[in-house]
């Protein structure tokens, strides 16, 4: 085997592998990539049910309702509510830090009511720590003091 | 006095840190001896000054000296000594101290163990290792200072984040930074090659051991802090894809390619090119993982200490050595001349495949990571991805190159002979394909990623172990002989078998999540819940003080066909100082398996919210992982690998040529 050959088999081989691992990410990005959205950015832009989402805000006080396999709250940003539901591997992965009137990252499927139904709820394990995203929703609704 | 002691120490290692990069360099290029010298010394002293700058921190700690902010804000008279201790580096100053002591071990260790080295590669490999040091001690000192005094001194500190009061928060950060840090060494010696404009397969041999021990803490530091965060998360997870695990499994992925290329270019003075950039690509790995869990740029759901203005520097540290060092690859890499060639069947060609697939599932794992930066930074749309993107891209390539595995372990170097290696591997793709079969027919119909997984570990592991019966055996040898053949086989053979194994184990026990149970329930005081073949009954609440907390227990007897198996206590704590609660599950390993038991806080009708899971093998993800790495260590052990053997080798002549 010449040089040459060496290289171009190597790089054949290189390139099928890329190509593959390429093929892999793009079919995989498709499905399991979360939009990001406020409360008021759902119902503003009329996000279609369906629509895999994040939601962040504030758990609304007096809004959950927790019996032994479902959880609902709802959440805020001040200028709009909407609700979640967390049943199943959701209510099994309900963080410590979960609770009314802290921030909160709920991701799952808008549902035709309007609800998201969540797979996962996500509350940073620090009482003074934002979600970075929350933080940014409720800016945009001018319900944020840097004191907080 | 002590702190400002520290605070002086830490002022002299950045003083001689610089000494370190600029004396030995100047040397090398002069050729002169005792400037070169000098890198030694300054290592060792740098060493010793960042570690009486981490002792001055750790006083201050032990004896709860408010009057210094980092305690203040991370410590509490109330805390037990062991977090008082490991709560030094349960935040962002005292775990940046933490990051530069093991660099400038890792600098010490080159200076007290490289006699064998050539002396101008040593000299410019302690340079770019000061280089990186000295970015750190800056850093450390003008934005992120331990030893800032606050006045007047608060009377109580403000307590260390009860999530990190575990004894995962001793073990875990120092084991992950000597692995993540430690590929800084490799990161030097390969610039040093490229400053030299030479490299050969001396240089592979005496970059291994460094690169094992820093492989193999990295394993240990990714597996513990998966089992730390799977028992205390409290819903049974242990690998989320989460932006700061993936922040270390890339260095981990880059750096596995990095063991396996430069073992091609010990024996075979191949694929040279390709090493050094395997070698700077893990260190920008690390880098960029500092800078990932530190700035808290990405949303994690692990505690961390961060703080986005000063991530901001990191992140100037970090594009400043990747930048420097690609540049300088650029420039330089040119020069090194090439190496062999080989078949494309041949341990060689094996290699190069592993290569190519750890690092396009590092890649995947990068994609994952930094698509949602990159694309809010472009376009201001927020997202974020989710597991199923990691198992589809990473996770397929990472099992493609587990059936890989055992295919180049049984290969010969450069001429292999894939029908003999099928052959050799029989055994193991029989009981592969057994348990595959027999799987399927279990699960009926389920789920078909874990049977294959499942087969998959099988495989791995009689391969593994094949390649060590075929030498044993070769020329049909007798029982006895095989027996003393096997013992006579080179400890660096018998680490990389262990290693391997380890993967086939890891994997096994990852199947085995796709045949666990899970009950999320309330339970009430007498009432049974089946989960797995386990029956477990909430009998009472205990209420317990703590050193620093308040704990409720509930006690849940567990049993199996009527016979009592365990009881566990899964637990309550609320910590006063903080105002937060954690959970800590009740854990039983049961057979290999773990039965799991977290709960929630008692609801007013006196029933207690709980999950229960049954985990078979999951013990085997984090005993694997141990035997991957003291498989690293046997390796390491293998006389051969020594800095200084090939040097006292030479004396009978031609036999260290082999």
């Amino acid at each position: 085997m010449t040089r040459k050959q060496f290289r171009l088999v190597f790089i054949a081989g290189a390139l099928g592998v890329i190509g593959v691992s390429v093929g892999l990410m793009l079919y995989a990005l498709r499905g399991s990539v979360a939009l990001f959205l406020s409360p008021s950015e759902i119902v503003e832009k009329a996000v279609k049910p369906g629509a895999r989402l994040r939601i962040g805000g504030l758990v609304s006080k007096g809004s959950t309702d927790k019996t032994a396999s479902r959880l609902a709250f709802t959440v805020s940003d001040g200028a709009h509510e909407i609700g979640v539901d967390c049943v199943g591997a959701c209510y099994g992965g309900i963080p410590d830090l979960f609770r009314e009137g802290q921030g909160v990252v709920a991701e799952g499927v808008l549902e035709p009511s309007g609800r998201l139904q969540a797979d996962q709820i996500l509350a940073k394990h620090d009482e003074r720590y934002m979600p970075r995203e929350v933080v940014e929703a409720l800016k945009k609704q001018g319900r944020w003091q840097e004191s907080q | 006095m002590i702190v400002e002691a520290g605070h002086f120490a830490l002022t002299l290692a950045l003083a001689l840190s610089l000494l370190q990069c600029a004396l030995p360099f100047w040397g090398a290029r002069k050729g002169d001896a005792t400037l070169m010298g000098v890198g030694d010394s300054a290592a060792l002293g740098q060493l010793l000054f960042v570690g009486l700058a981490f002792a001055g921190l750790a006083y201050a700690h032990m004896t709860s000296d408010f009057s210094v902010v980092n305690v203040a804000e991370n410590s509490n008279s109330a805390l037990p000594p062991i977090y008082k201790f490991a709560g030094v580096w349960g935040n962002h100053e005292g775990s940046m101290l933490l990051w530069s002591l093991i660099l400038a071990l890792f600098g010490a260790l080159v200076a007290t163990t490289g006699a064998g080295l050539p002396r101008r590669l040593r000299a410019d490999a302690l340079a770019v290792q000061g280089l990186i040091g000295a970015a750190f001690l800056a850093f450390l000192l003008f934005t992120s200072d331990p030893f800032a005094r606050l006045s007047p001194a608060p009377f109580e500190g403000r307590d260390l984040n009860p999530i990190l009061q575990d004894p995962g928060l001793a073990i875990h950060p120092p084991l992950l930074y000597v692995g993540y840090v430690g590929f800084s060494i490799v990161f030097s010696f390969a610039a040093a090659a490229l400053i030299e404009g030479r490299i050969d397969a001396a240089w592979a041999r005496f970059v291994r051991p460094y690169t094992l021990v820093a492989w193999g803490f990295l394993t240990l530091g990714i597996a513990m802090g998966s089992y730390w965060a799977y028992y205390t998360l409290g819903w049974g997870g242990f690998w989320f894809w989460d932006p700061v695990e993936n922040a270390s499994l890339m260095p981990w992925l880059a750096g596995t390619a990095f063991l396996h290329s430069v073992a091609v270019m010990e024996k075979r003075d191949a694929l040279k090119v390709w090493t050094i950039f395997l070698a700077i690509l893990a260190f920008s790995f690390s880098l960029l993982g500092t800078f990932l869990v530190r700035s808290g740029v990405l949303t994690s759901v692990h505690a961390f200490a961060s703080d986005p203005t000063r991530g901001v520097v990191i992140l100037a540290i970090l594009g400043a050595f990747i930048a420097g060092s690609l540049s300088l690859f650029a420039w330089r890499a040119p020069l090194l001349k090439q190496g062999g060639i080989f078949a494309p069947i041949s341990r060689e060609g094996a290699l190069v495949a592993n290569n190519l697939f750890l690092t396009s599932a590092c890649a995947a794992v990068l994609v994952g990571t930094l698509y949602p930066l990159a694309l809010e930074q472009i376009t201001g749309a927020k997202i974020s991805v989710g597991a199923p993107f990691f198992n589809a891209s990473a996770g397929v390539l990472g099992l493609a190159t587990t059936f890989l595995t055992p295919f180049g372990f049984s290969l010969a170097w450069k001429r292999g002979d894939l029908l003999g290696v099928a052959q050799r591997l029989s055994v193991a793709l029989a009981g592969g394909a057994a348990t595959l079969v027999a799987l399927l027919a279990i699960s009926n119909g389920g789920p078909v990623l874990a049977p294959i997984a499942a087969a998959l570990a099988v495989f791995v592991m009689l391969g593994s172990l094949a390649e060590a019966i075929a030498r044993a055996f070769r020329g049909g040898a007798g029982l006895g002989s095989a027996l003393h053949r096997l013992l006579g086989l080179p400890l660096s053979f018998w680490g990389g078998a262990m290693a391997h194994f380890g993967v086939g184990v890891v994997l096994l026990g990852l199947s085995a999540t796709g045949f666990g149970a899970e009950a999320i329930v309330a339970m009430r005081p007498g009432q049974p819940v089946e989960v797995g073949p386990y029956r477990v009954t909430y009998e009472r609440l205990l209420p317990r003080p703590g050193p620093n907390y308040a704990e409720v227990a509930a006690r849940m007897k567990v049993t199996l066909d009527g016979a009592d198996v365990v009881t566990l206590e899964p637990a309550r704590r609320n910590f006063g100082a903080r105002k937060m609660s954690t959970s800590q599950a009740g854990i039983a390993t049961l057979h290999l398996g773990q039965l799991y038991i977290s709960i929630s806080d008692p609801a007013a009708d006196g029933t207690l919210p709980a999950r229960l899971y049954w985990k078979p093998l999951v013990t085997l993800i984090w005993l694997g992982a141990l035997l991957m790495a003291f498989g690293g260590a046997v390796s390491l052990a293998d006389r051969r690998l020594r800095i200084g053997a090939p040097i006292r080798a030479k004396a009978p002549a031609g036999t260290a040529a082999a």
